[in-house]
């Protein structure tokens, strides 16, 4: 399956064994889909394999079975623990298309997810986290109640739209300016911000052009394909030569179809599909900036309190009253929250910087990966249809001659 | 002629779901075959003209030369101007392979007058007559004869309105339109090189049932379609316009037909000046009124069918009482149960006729397949194209906002995608315009496939007249017997009967005289039939393997500048290819 193998690079790959002892490397990798269960029920569950020499893991290879929701709870864990990082998206639940489970949906949900563990396995902190460790070790039943444990505390976890959806309102309602203009002025920020949004849209449109392109493919080989049988079937009527030359015209015509119809998969795998991945890790960052929003706001309002509350406490301490032990004490717990809240806050900013130049890197790769994937796989099908069409040339040739 | 209310199939095609196909259609030759004055290619013309000479009595006096260039020149082409069999350059590559000149009609220089715009159908209109040269011969079946350099072009344009000053039932005057029918030739039989008339519909509607009537058991082109609509919509431009098209290609089509082409009606149409002098199609209801007026006269009298009528087929209205002894006798034919007097024997006839039905089917099938096929490239050409552009859009996008190098890197490699795929888009299209007059070759000779049905019915009225008269002719002679087996018993005579005997025996030789004279036309179409049928079959195999060729070397040459464009791309792009590994 020729999926994008650079994304799984960075620290170690699946050919770890090889790799001096000494150096710490983490390997994952998702194969081996099969549907189990049936009717509405039916579901995919996924090998995990992990290779490792770190510590913290209880050995060198380790398998596991899990299914998509079992990525979802270790989504949702990172992004609730790991405020600033824009972690790795998970690919569309999308109930219609898993109630049909084409072999080409599954192979595509499969890239998707190995993507995604590696993605977390390769940075620097992400992989550092116990829930990836939980999720990559322990047994399917832990695994399950695990899962269950969480359903209630976040949204359902198939509806990661959703979250998105809600994201996305709250956000644009702070970038508009809707609620009460608690936001921060910093104009490169509002830059970013501006950046993410408007990309989104265009990202969009690419990948509908892309889809659309993908059903082109296989729409024009079909078309030849059934061109190619009427030919023949015209060719019946004349004979002798000239009916040969339709029959091998319509022959061709059949095996360019063939053709058509293979780049059409590698399109689907090979540029429709980092496009929609780019799409996702664009709503990933857009969540991120909806928490950075939550963390300012909050941050905002804690200071706000503690300067109303150092007020209050200078009135009682003036009065003596004996509510000032109180109302010191408060003071003191919520100048460590608000301290909290600006440590956050500053944290997710730093973060957030760095995870953006990150980001514009490995995307800057991803299209460079995607364009010559397209590039490559459109230039060896045009060629593989010239030479088909110029085999005939000769035959055809030999025909007027005769 | 016999097309009359059915709407030719390739009209059918023309106008079909997509307007994409009309607007491609237009007034560009179906023919990869566009270029050179007329000496292009000689398919079988030559051939043909040396099978109509058996007809008339002398030989042909271009048959001689129609041997030598007949046999070689259906497709071959002189070996040295022959692209296909050196090496492809690409663009000699996409050379129709018949053209002599080697003036590259596909290559890319010729589209620098296209107005490409990509992203609404209308650009195919750039790609009209403007940029092309007055002198290419259009339609598919172009066949002018290389011996002997003849060509005709015929253009109709400049559509107007005209009020018809006559007393018409309708007060207060009809508007008619009328449109410049223009031709160019240098056929000697015409007498002049340039020349140009108004006509109307109607007049061609004249020509077209003239022709019908002068070239029984001939593939006369079906003429476009009436069209009754109200005058509202006749005046419509859209309508106009199609009406136009369709004009101009039915006129090119006869011009294709050897015997039509040199005949009177065509050469009177194309160049009196004025009103048409071919006599008029009378309208149903007169002729209704005229034939009414004649039944009586041939109920009560013994009125046969004169000599020279037999030679058209009863006609509704004028004729009658011939037209209901042919029906009796039609019933008879396919009821009684005995042979019919004459039948049609030719095996070789019969097997070909079936040929044909089956040609037809496939033609069909294959019509539609192409236009399929049409529309699918079509969409790709323009969902590749609308890649393009969104893709031009965020690279601008992307260096408009740009923070990071890597953003002004990737935009340049995303601009260099984006070019690709445009130019790809509009490849794409080009190879469609063209991949469309290749295949019309398919919806022409389904057009063709109404001309050859009248042509057989033509051959079946004409026997079944033959057959009517025979059966006449035969209750005749036993009335005739009767009449003077009971005379021959009363001595001397009854003066009554013996005029009716006499009478009898006139009428007797009028339905002989007719008889013969219909068994001579008969035959005449028979062998109308029969030369056409061959001349169909030449013409097709040549017209087919052109067809075949240039599909193959359209998609060829495409598909090779479409690769290249890719593979720059690829090369550029190979870089991250390594850098990610």
């Amino acid at each position: 399956m020729d999926h994008q193998q650079p994304q799984r690079s960075l620290s170690g790959s699946s050919q770890s064994p090889r790799s001096p002892p000494s150096q710490p490397y983490l390997s994952v990798s998702v194969i081996d889909p099969v549907k189990l269960g049936n009717g509405v029920q039916a579901y995919i569950s996924y090998r995990v394999i992990t290779k490792t020499n770190l510590p913290e893991y209880q050995g060198p290879e380790k398998i596991v079975i899990r299914r998509y929701s079992d990525f979802v709870w270790l989504h949702d864990r990172l992004f609730e623990k790991y405020k600033g990082i824009f972690i790795p998206p998970l690919p569309e639940k999308s109930a219609v298309e898993k109630f049909r489970f084409s072999a080409e949906f599954i192979e595509m949900r499969r890239q998707a997810l190995d993507l995604f563990l590696n993605r977390i396995a390769s940075h620097h902190e992400l992989r550092q986290s116990e829930d990836l460790r939980t999720f990559l070790q322990v047994d399917e039943e832990v695994m399950e109640r695990l899962r269950a444990h969480e359903t209630g505390i976040f949204k359902k976890p198939a509806d990661l739209m959703q979250i998105f959806k809600d994201v996305q309102s709250k956000v644009s309602d702070v970038v508009l300016g809707k609620e009460k203009p608690v936001e921060e002025s910093n104009p490169e920020y509002e830059k970013l911000k501006h950046y993410i949004f408007e990309l989104e849209n265009h990202l969009a449109e690419a990948q509908k052009h892309a889809y659309r392109l993908v059903k082109r493919h296989r729409e024009l080989g079909k078309s030849l394909s059934d061109f190619g049988k009427a030919i023949k079937l015209l060719g019946a009527c004349e004979g002798d030569a000239l009916g040969k030359a339709f029959s091998e015209l319509g022959a061709k015509s059949e095996l360019v179809s063939v053709r058509l119809q293979k780049e059409a998969h590698q399109l689907l795998m090979n540029f429709e599909e980092p496009i929609k991945d780019y799409v996702r890790a664009v709503q990933s960052i857009k969540a991120t900036i909806a928490e950075r929003a939550n963390a300012f706001r909050q941050q905002c309002e804690l200071a706000e309190t503690i300067k109303l509350k150092e007020i209050n406490l200078d009135k009682l301490m003036l009065t003596r009253s004996d509510k000032v032990r109180e109302a010191e004490n408060e003071y003191r717990e919520l100048k460590e929250a608000s301290e909290e809240a600006t440590r956050r806050f500053e944290t997710m900013v730093i973060l957030m910087n760095e995870e953006i130049v990150r980001f514009q890197e490995q995307k800057t790769l991803d299209m460079g990966v995607a364009f010559h994937e397209f590039a490559k796989g459109q230039a060896r099908l045009a060629n593989n249809i010239a030479d088909a069409w110029r085999s005939l040339l000769p035959k055809l040739e030999a025909c007027s001659l005769s | 002629m016999m097309g009359a209310e059915n709407q030719g199939f390739e009209e059918a095609h023309l106008y079909a779901s997509k307007e994409e196909m009309e607007s491609l259609v237009l007034d560009e030759p179906p023919s990869p075959n566009a270029n050179g004055n007329g000496n292009a290619n000689s398919k079988s013309f030559s051939n043909y003209r040396s099978a109509m000479s058996s007809l008339p009595d002398s030989h042909h006096p271009l048959s001689a030369s129609a041997s030598t260039s007949a046999s070689t020149s259906a497709l071959a082409i002189p070996a040295d101007s022959d692209p296909l069999l050196a090496p492809p350059p690409y663009p000699e590559e996409l050379h129709s392979p018949t053209s002599h000149d080697n003036s590259s009609y596909i290559e890319p220089p010729s589209y620098a007058d296209v107005i490409f715009s990509p992203f609404d159908g209308e650009d195919i209109n750039g790609l009209e007559s403007p940029s092309r040269t007055s002198d290419i011969t259009p339609a598919s079946f172009s066949r002018s004869s290389s011996s002997t350099g003849e060509y005709i072009r015929i253009t109709v344009s400049n559509p107007q309105k005209e009020q018809e000053t006559s007393n018409s039932i309708v007060p207060g005057g009809n508007t008619y339109v009328t449109y410049l029918i223009t031709t160019r030739t240098n056929i000697p039989e015409f007498e002049a090189t340039e020349f140009s008339v108004r006509r109307r519909f109607r007049d061609v509607v004249t020509l077209s049932d003239r022709l019908a009537e002068s070239y029984r058991g001939f593939f006369v082109p079906p003429r476009p379609d009436k069209n009754v609509v109200e005058s509202q919509v006749m005046q419509k431009q859209e309508f106009v316009e199609q009406r136009r098209v369709a004009l101009e290609k039915y006129l090119m089509r006869l011009s294709e037909h050897p015997m039509i082409l040199k005949s009177d009606e065509f050469k009177v149409f194309l160049q009196v000046q004025g009103k048409l002098p071919l006599p008029t199609s009378t309208d149903v209801a007169s002729r209704m009124l005229d034939g009414a007026v004649k039944l009586p006269k041939q109920l009560l009298g013994e009125t046969v069918v004169a000599p020279h009528e037999v030679v058209q087929p009863a006609k509704g209205g004028r004729d009658l009482l011939r037209l209901f002894k042919e029906l009796k006798q039609s019933v008879v034919n396919d009821w009684s149960g005995s042979k019919p007097p004459l039948v049609e024997e030719d095996k070789e006839f019969l097997e070909r006729k079936d040929r044909v039905h089956d040609l037809e089917q496939q033609l069909s099938n294959s019509s539609q397949q192409a236009e399929s096929l049409v529309k699918a490239q079509q969409d790709m050409g323009e969902t590749m194209g609308e890649l393009g552009l969104a893709f031009i859009k965020l690279t601008k996008f992307e260096n408009e906002e740009a923070v990071f190098n890597s953003q002004r890197a990737r935009a340049v490699d995303m601009k260099n995608f984006a070019t690709a795929a445009v130019k790809a888009s509009r490849f794409y299209r080009e190879l469609n315009l063209h991949m469309v007059k290749h295949l019309d070759t398919l919806h022409e000779y389904l057009g063709l496939m109404l001309a050859v049905h009248s042509a057989f019915s033509d051959r079946s009225s004409a026997l079944l007249t033959v057959q009517t008269l025979l059966t006449e002719l035969s209750s005749l002679q036993s009335r005739s017997e009767k009449l003077e087996a009971a005379s021959s018993k009363i001595f001397g005579g009854d003066k009554t009967r013996i005029r009716k005997m006499e009478e009898l025996k006139e009428t007797l030789r009028v339905t002989e005289d007719a008889k013969n004279v219909a068994i001579r036309e008969y035959e005449r179409i028979k062998e109308n039939n029969r030369t056409e049928l061959e001349r169909l079959d030449k013409e097709r195999h040549a017209d087919f393997l052109n067809m075949l060729k240039g599909f193959v070397v359209n998609q060829v040459g495409y598909a090779e500048k479409i690769a290249n464009v890719w593979g720059k791309v690829a090369e550029e792009t190979s870089g991250y290819v390594k850098e990610s590994i």
